[in-house]
This record gives structure tokens, sequence and C-alpha cells, in this order.
């Protein structure tokens, strides 16, 4: 097992370093300067501009100077804002977008674990699919079709939250909500389907012949053994917060990770779409290496290390 | 369980016995039952699936037609017909900040959903079949390469693949298939290579290789056919994912530009525009939605009526 984690870690680190070198290369031929107004600008403002941001160095040694700096943390500085390292702007706006994931999943937890097992437990009744219309919806609604509408609704016509910014806890409820959809949808059909499984098996028929309370069943036996493959769904999770967070965001005006990154797309600031995207890879690289890592571990009838199907 | 009270007496005269003759009684009737038949009428006994199919079919009809039902054009302006609230008589779907007819414009734009949707499906059907059979085929140190080529590649965000190909080239129908043909084959490889794996070791394979079959045989004749209703199954639901990406990353302006439409950046001009002319929104995303739904709905039928172990 052990051998198969650092064999794992080791892609993964060769995951992140071919990102970032592929990512770093690609910005170099973006069409345009990253010096705005350059044609305003003298030779030699121009040259000091470039010299600031080692930007007169032939290109492999920005190369090498950029990849020895993420050695070291440091993610190089915006062109914008005054020069401001990456990673002090990243730090900023950082707890933010955690604070509404972390919203997201508590919630969207909550309501798709209900939804999947009131499903299961009433199979073929008209809960169960009003439950799976739901997801259904859930899933097939997008992220920016909903909040417009969330903010149309709630906030106008409503008049319930706040439409846009982030000030309180109370600006945090809306796009939370929003974000929170697909999750609650994931993990409803998902639940169902793995307690529909469980419920089938012998144990659980043998813990009713026991004489256990219909309650007692489905906690004790049911519910713990279908918990366990949740972990497997932790990869479409955080790729759905991800690509959720860019566009809530974006929509409410919340000074997260998401509206910096879209922003910095169009503003062209490279070093903070760089620095960015190399944190969003080590989202994604990070929930891969623990989904295959924790399935091993939790569920002892799957053996990942060394099973060459 | 029914159960009744009903106390039914059987005399002799409520029976009479069948005339067959031994030839007869040893016929097979009926035409056997293939898989695809067999699943086609499971398919067909599942209501909601055929509906879907039924809307698949008629969204398609009208990304085709729809656009011909009207003597205007999706990129026609004319300032004079700013804003007109949908109607029967004029505007089916009211027209936009230029005059230009939403209805042309959202049929449009649908068939740039649906032709992600067949990029998306030809990617899937050509590369990731035939790299995952290849791969699962010859085993050993072939597959160990091609695999780790794929893990790198699924490591890599889709996400940030599309803005960086965004970037760099315009933003557009091309960038976009690019983005999504670097990518989006890599979950179906898998899924055949584990498939082919398991079907390597067993019998009926064994025994056409011992009768001489060569690799493309056995992996047309044999392979292939065993996981295709896997891979349909996995496109059903890929495709409103690609679907709902396109849109994703025109609403964040870096899909297809204007004055070309697509539901996503149609959807984006709706939002900004929706106090006023909720229409501008409404019909754009009603579109999408009902896309995804019908062919997640789809998807479930398909899984319900090809995977043999949801057989009852």
């Amino acid at each position: 097992m052990l051998k198969y984690i650092l064999k794992r870690l080791v892609n993964a680190f060769l995951v992140l370093f071919i990102i970032t070198t592929v990512t770093w290369f690609l910005m170099q031929l973006l069409p345009g300067s990253p010096i705005q107004n350059a044609e305003k600008l003298t030779a030699e403002q121009e040259a000091q501009v470039g010299e600031q941001y080692n930007l007169d160095k032939p290109l492999p040694v920005q190369y090498a100077l950029y990849m020895t700096g993420l050695v070291r943390g440091d993610l190089g500085n915006s062109y914008l804002y005054g020069g401001t390292p990456v990673t002090s702007i990243i730090l900023d706006r950082l707890p933010v977008s955690m604070f509404l994931g972390t919203q997201a999943i508590v919630v969207g937890l909550v309501v798709g674990l209900f939804l999947g097992i009131v499903g299961a437990l009433k199979q073929n009744s008209i809960w169960d699919s009003g439950a799976a219309f739901l997801a259904v919806l859930g899933v097939s609604v997008p992220d920016f079709v909903l909040a417009p509408l969330a903010q149309y609704w709630l906030g106008l016509k409503l008049g319930i939250f706040p439409i846009a910014f982030f000030e309180s806890w109370w600006h945090s409820v809306l796009p939370s909500l929003v974000l929170s959809t697909v999750v609650a949808a994931v993990i409803a059909t998902f639940t169902r389907t793995e307690m529909l499984e469980v419920l089938g098996q012998d144990y659980v028929t043998l813990a009713k012949a026991k004489g256990l309370s219909k309650l007692a069943v489905v906690l004790k036996h049911v519910l713990r053994n279908s918990m366990i493959p949740l972990v497997t769904i932790m990869l479409p999770l955080t790729a759905a917060l991800v690509t959720g967070v860019l566009i809530v965001e974006t929509v409410f005006s919340i000074p997260g990770l998401g509206e910096q990154f879209v922003r910095s797309i169009f503003e062209k600031d490279f070093p903070i779409i760089m620095g960015t995207t190399i944190l969003f890879s080590v989202f994604f690289v990070a929930s891969y290496l623990l989904q295959d890592i924790l399935y091993g571990l939790i569920d002892p009838r799957i053996r990942v290390a060394g099973n060459r199907e | 369980m029914e159960t009744s009270n009903r106390q039914i007496t059987f005399t002799p005269d409520l029976f009479e016995p069948v005339e067959r003759s031994p030839e007869e009684a040893e016929k097979i009737r009926g035409a056997p039952v293939g898989f695809w038949g067999d699943a086609w009428r499971r398919l067909k006994r599942n209501r909601i699936a055929v509906a879907a199919g039924c809307v698949i079919i008629l969204i398609l009809a009208l990304a085709v037609v729809g656009p011909l039902l009207t003597p205007y054009t999706s990129i026609g302006q004319d300032l004079d017909r700013q804003y007109k609230t949908p109607s029967l008589s004029g505007f089916w779907f009211g027209t936009d900040e230029f005059g230009r007819s939403m209805f042309d414009r959202v049929w449009v734009g649908t068939r740039v959903s649906l032709y992600i949707a067949a990029l998306v499906t030809a990617m899937d059907m050509c590369v990731g079949m035939a790299y995952g059979a290849l791969s699962g085929y010859y085993g050993g140190k072939v597959d160990n390469i091609m695999q780790r080529i794929v893990e790198i590649l699924v490591g890599i965000p889709i996400l940030i693949v599309a803005i960086l190909t965004m970037l760099i080239l315009e933003p557009g129908i091309l960038s976009l298939t690019i983005a999504i043909g670097l990518t989006g084959w890599t979950s179906s490889a898998r899924l055949i290579r584990g498939q082919v794996l398991r079907l390597k070791e067993q019998e009926f394979f064994l025994a056409s290789r011992s009768l001489g079959a060569n690799t493309f045989r056995l992996i047309t004749k044999h392979l292939i056919p065993n996981v295709f209703y896997i891979l349909i199954i996995t496109l059903m639901y890929t495709v409103p994912t690609a679907v709902f990406f396109e849109a994703f990353l025109s609403f964040i302006g870096l899909g297809i530009q204007p004055p070309a439409a697509s539901l996503g950046a149609l959807i984006n001009d709706g939002a900004h525009q929706m106090r006023f002319y909720p229409y501008m929104l409404i019909f754009p995303a009603a579109v999408l939605v009902t896309i995804t739904i019908s062919f997640r709905l789809l998807g479930d039928g398909l899984r319900d009526a090809l995977d043999p172990r949801m057989r009852q």
C-alpha cells in the first residue's frame, strides 16, 4: 500500500509539473504584450518595466526563474495590481471561496443524504420519484442559469436576500444555495443507489430477522455501509465546486478566487492566471489521489495496490 | 401478495386437450431475440426514456429547420425592433437589444450545443474506443505506457485546458473543438480498457483465438460488440456535461463570440437583461435545461435496458 501511495504521489507531482510547464509556455504564446499601452512608452521606460518583471531575459531563464520561485512558494508578482505578490492576492481571496464551498458542501450533503435516504427507503413511491426528479433537475440546471434566476426571484422579486457583493453572512446565502444544488443532486442519486444495494444484502436481512427495529437497521447497518463509497464522488464534486465557484462568484460579484481568475483572464494578468491554474490543478490532482487512496483504505473488499485487473 | 378466498371447483369438462403433432412440438416459436432487439423492447417499455428520446429528436429537428421558419436571421439587426416581447404574430421568442430575432438565435445556438454533442460522441467512439481496446488487448508494457499517458491527461483539468486553448486561439468553435478533442476521450478509454481486460480472460475469446482469428477480427468482432453498450451509456452522461461545458465557457465570455450565438452566450446576455426582459434569459435557459435533462433521462433508460445486471 505504501509503495502504491508513493507511486501515486510521484505521479501527481509529475502531472502538476507538466501542467505548470505547459501553462507557462502557453502563456508566452498569448497574443499581445503584458505591458499595457506599450506604444506610448519610451524605449527606456519599456526596458525598465521589462527589467522589473524579468521580461528582458531569454525565455528559458524566465522559466527557470519562475520554477525556482515556485519551489520556494513564490508565485511572482501581479502585472496589474501594483506588483502585489500573487501569493498574497490568492491568500486574500481563497478564504472567501473556501467559505462558500464549505457551506455549499454542508448544505448539499444534508439535503442530498435526506433525498437519497427517502428515495431508497420508499422505493418506487411518489417520494422516490419526487426525490429523483429533484436530483435530475439539480444536475441539469446549470449554475449560470440558476444563479441569475435566484437573483431575480429570491433577491429582486421577494427581496429576501441581497443579490450581490459579500458584506455579511446574509450575502453568502444565495451563492451557497446555488453552489449546493449540484452537490445535493449528486449525493442524492449516489446515496439512493448505494442504499438499495445494501438493503438487498444478506446481513440486512439477518439484522431484520434478529428483530432489530427498522430505525436501528437503517442507522447501524444500512447507512454505515452505504456511506463508504461516498469518497468515490469526491472528484466530481471538486470539479463541480471549482467550476461553480467561477460562475457563482462572477454572477454575484463576490471577491473570491473564481471571480479573480475570470477577471485576470480578460486582464491578461499572467502571473495570477498561472498561480490560480496551479492552485486549481492541485485541488483536482489531490482529490484524485485522495479518492483512490481512501477507496482502498476504507473498503477492504477493494484492493487498489497490485490490482492489475 | 393477493389472497383470494374464492373457492373454485375443477371439473374435467373445463379442460380440453391441445392437439399438437410431435414435429410441431419440437418447433421453437418466434424469431430469436438478439441483444439489441431485447434492449430495444425494454427501452420501449420505459415511457420516460421514450419521451426523452422524442424530445431530443424534436430539438434536433428545430435546430435544423427552426431558423428557416421565420423570415428573419439570427444575425440580422434592425434597431427599429429592439426588445420586442414574444408574441405569436411577430417574434415568437422576442428580439434582443439589436432587434435580432431570439427564436432564430436560440435555435442557431442549439446547433452549437448539438455540434459539441456530436463531437464528443465521435471522440468517444473513435479515439476512446480504439485507445481503450488496444491498451487492454495488448496489455503488459504497451498498456502500462498508454495508461500513464491517460493518467497525465486526466490529471489536467479540462477547464484549464479549455481556458488556455481559448486564450491562445481565437475563442470560437475551433478552439472549443480542440479543447474537447484533447481531453474528451479519456474516460471512455479507461472504461473500455477495463472491460476488454475482463473479456480477454473469457472462454469465447480464447476459443476464437485458438481457431486462428487475427487481432483485427478479435477486436472488431469480439471485443467491441461486447463493450459497445457501455460506451453508449457513458455517452448519454458525457453529452450533457459537454453541452454544459460549452455553455459555461460562452457564459464567462470565452466560447462563441457575438454575433454568432450559443446557448451559453445567450443565457449570459439574458442574465444581464433579465430585470426588464426576462424572456431573453428564459428561452435559451429552457432549451439548454431541456437538452441536458433529456439526455440524462434517456441515459438512465438505456442503462436499465442495456446493462444486464439491471435486469430483473
